[in-house]
């Protein structure tokens, strides 16, 4: 991955369970931190667009899309483990 | 708690699932607008289960349906349902719609989730299409993502009222990881069967290289159910459940039909009673199947359409040995009047046999059946089973009117209290038993009536003779 590539991300979530609220602020304040004024966050909520849902294929949620860079990379859950979270979009320990 | 106690007042709605003989054993089908669960280990038939109730609903009931599948990919779900004629491709188009929710293998999780996305899906499509009815194909695989049971009840939990809030005919599958006997702790799907309405288990094993399937209703709140195991088959129409329907009387008939033997008819007082079933026991070379023959025979010169099902020789072998003794079948054969079916086969599943016995018996519009020798139900593997297929079979040609006879294998050294495992006697209106005699330095054969009911019969041990030109009974 070329160093300052662009990030986007789609987040899915329900509404608001605290899960999908813990996922939207844990993907802000990653970001802001790792991946300043080089990220794009979009955030579908699958209560208002279930035909996204069914479309994309999300199954749980919250779930985290990395669009771009390609691979598509998808991740499941609030976001907590930020490492774990780093590490599967290619900004862990080794990518730096 | 207030619903389902006002449920069990009122008569639970019923949501039929087309399946032979399951509708009959829970007095209508699945709890309508209620979530069952279907357990069962790997090829128990669990997702064919599932997908003849939302066929049956698509296509019978005016209720379309969703089938989530969980672990199989469902090209191959539909792939394999294409065995059985369920015009699965018409249904596809509006009535039947496969969403694939396997969980992708490389999929990374970072801290907590649900199924808020699966949920928020299928109510999307369920409300474009209709939807009534919605089978979760394999939940536990799904759930099994989950860090821990508490995670894994609340999202069960979390379906099952989606489900019930919606008024989906709700079927959960879930695979059994073990006997419960034999498992080590609680088996995996036990919180599952405490929370849905309805548990039905499927089990698949061999018993001495034969295939048994049986199901088991295990729960069914608010409704009466069948609590015994049933056995069932996977067909050319998908699962049926083999039940023991003793409805409505049969018709009891007090015509007489000829044995094929004028003395015997004689000792009888008048030959078999139409519909009776007739059991002729014997040890080898007793002439069971010639008088199983000669009834046939009979029954063939007075137009009556005829079925002879032999488990221990070939058609064209039997026609011969019988034509040895005037018993000319070949004609009848030829006419198409008489059907000859014969697996030399004593290995099987009975299920299978009888199943065979009775669509071949239907399509033939048969009136009088010959099985040579039904002992072979019996056979390694079918013990525990094989009485339960004879009583079927027996019930089920009585109910038709249908003349059975069936010959029985019995060893000299046996009792004549009873037959093998098969406990036909008891069944058996007509009990005709054929043994060796020595006398005066010859061997020779026996034939007595042991029971006949409802007709009073010669209590006499005669000779019977086979000649080339027909069978007799000395005086």
């Amino acid at each position: 991955m070329k160093p300052g590539a662009r990030f986007a991300f789609r987040l899915y979530v329900a509404g608001s369970a605290p899960n999908s609220t813990e996922a939207i602020s844990n993907l802000g304040e990653l970001c802001r931190q790792h991946l300043p004024n080089r990220h794009h966050i979009e955030i579908i909520d699958v209560f208002r667009e279930p035909t996204r849902a069914l479309e994309d294929g999300i199954l749980m949620t919250p779930t985290l899309v990395r669009l771009r860079p390609l691979p598509e990379v998808r991740i499941v859950g609030g976001l907590t483990d930020i490492a774990a979270v780093l590490s599967a979009i290619g900004l862990g320990a080794r990518h730096t | 708690m207030k619903a389902s106690s006002r449920a069990r007042i009122r008569r639970t709605p019923k949501a039929p699932t087309g399946i032979v003989g399951f509708d009959e054993i829970t007095g209508g089908g699945l709890p309508r607008g209620r979530t069952t669960l279907l357990v069962g280990g790997p090829g128990a038939g669990k997702t064919l289960f599932a997908l003849k109730f939302l066929v049956h609903g698509a296509a019978d009931c005016g209720e379309p349906g969703i089938f989530v599948a969980c672990e199989e990919v469902s090209r191959h779900v539909i792939a394999n349902a294409q065995a059985f004629d369920w015009s699965l491709g018409e249904l596809q188009r509006r009535k039947l719609f496969f969403l694939d929710a396997r969980p992708s293998l490389d999929l990374v999780q970072s801290g907590a989730f649900d199924l808020g996305g699966l949920l928020a899906a299928l109510q999307a499509k369920a409300a474009k299409m209709g939807a009534r009815r919605i089978v979760f194909d394999a939940l536990d695989v799904v759930l099994a993502l989950l860090p821990d049971e508490a995670a894994r009840k609340r999202e069960l939990y979390r379906v099952h009222e989606w489900l019930t809030a919606r008024g989906f005919t709700g079927v959960i599958t879930a695979k059994a990881g073990c006997e419960e006997d034999q498992c080590v702790g609680e088996p995996p799907y036990v919180f599952m069967e405490f929370m849905l309405n309805c548990t039905v288990k499927l089990d698949h094993r061999m018993v001495r290289g034969v295939s048994q399937r049986s199901l088991t209703v295990k729960k069914y709140l608010g409704s009466a159910f069948e609590e015994n195991e049933a056995p069932f088959l996977i067909g050319p129409r998908g699962l049926e459940v083999a039940v023991n329907s003793a409805p409505a009387e049969p018709p009891v008939s007090s015509e007489r039909v000829s044995c094929g033997v004028a003395r015997l008819d004689t000792m009888l007082g008048g030959g078999y009673y139409r519909g009776a079933f007739v059991l002729v026991t014997g040890s080898p070379g007793t002439a069971k199947t010639t008088l199983g023959g000669a009834f046939a025979l009979a029954a063939l010169r007075r137009g009556e359409r005829t079925m002879i099902v032999s488990l221990d020789s070939s058609g064209s072998e039997l026609l011969r040995n019988l034509s040895s003794v005037a018993i000319d079948l070949e004609r009848h054969h030829r006419s198409g009047r008489l059907l000859m079916s014969s697996t030399r086969t004593v290995t099987g599943n009975a299920e299978t046999h009888l199943m065979r016995i009775k669509s071949l018996a239907l399509a033939h519009r048969a009136r009088c059946i010959v099985v040579d020798p039904v002992s072979t139900l019996a056979a390694a593997g079918n013990e525990r089973v094989s009485q339960g297929v004879l009583e079927r079979l027996t019930g089920w040609s009585k109910s038709l009117g249908i003349t059975l006879v069936c010959t029985s294998l019995q060893r000299e050294s046996e009792e004549i209290s009873d037959i093998g495992a098969l406990h036909a006697a008891s069944l058996a209106d007509t009990w005709v038993h054929l043994n060796h005699l020595v006398q005066d330095g010859e061997r020779k054969r026996g034939i007595a009536i042991i029971k006949s009911r409802g007709t009073a019969h010669s209590n006499r041990v005669c000779e019977l003779m086979l000649r080339d030109t027909g069978v007799t009974v000395a005086e």
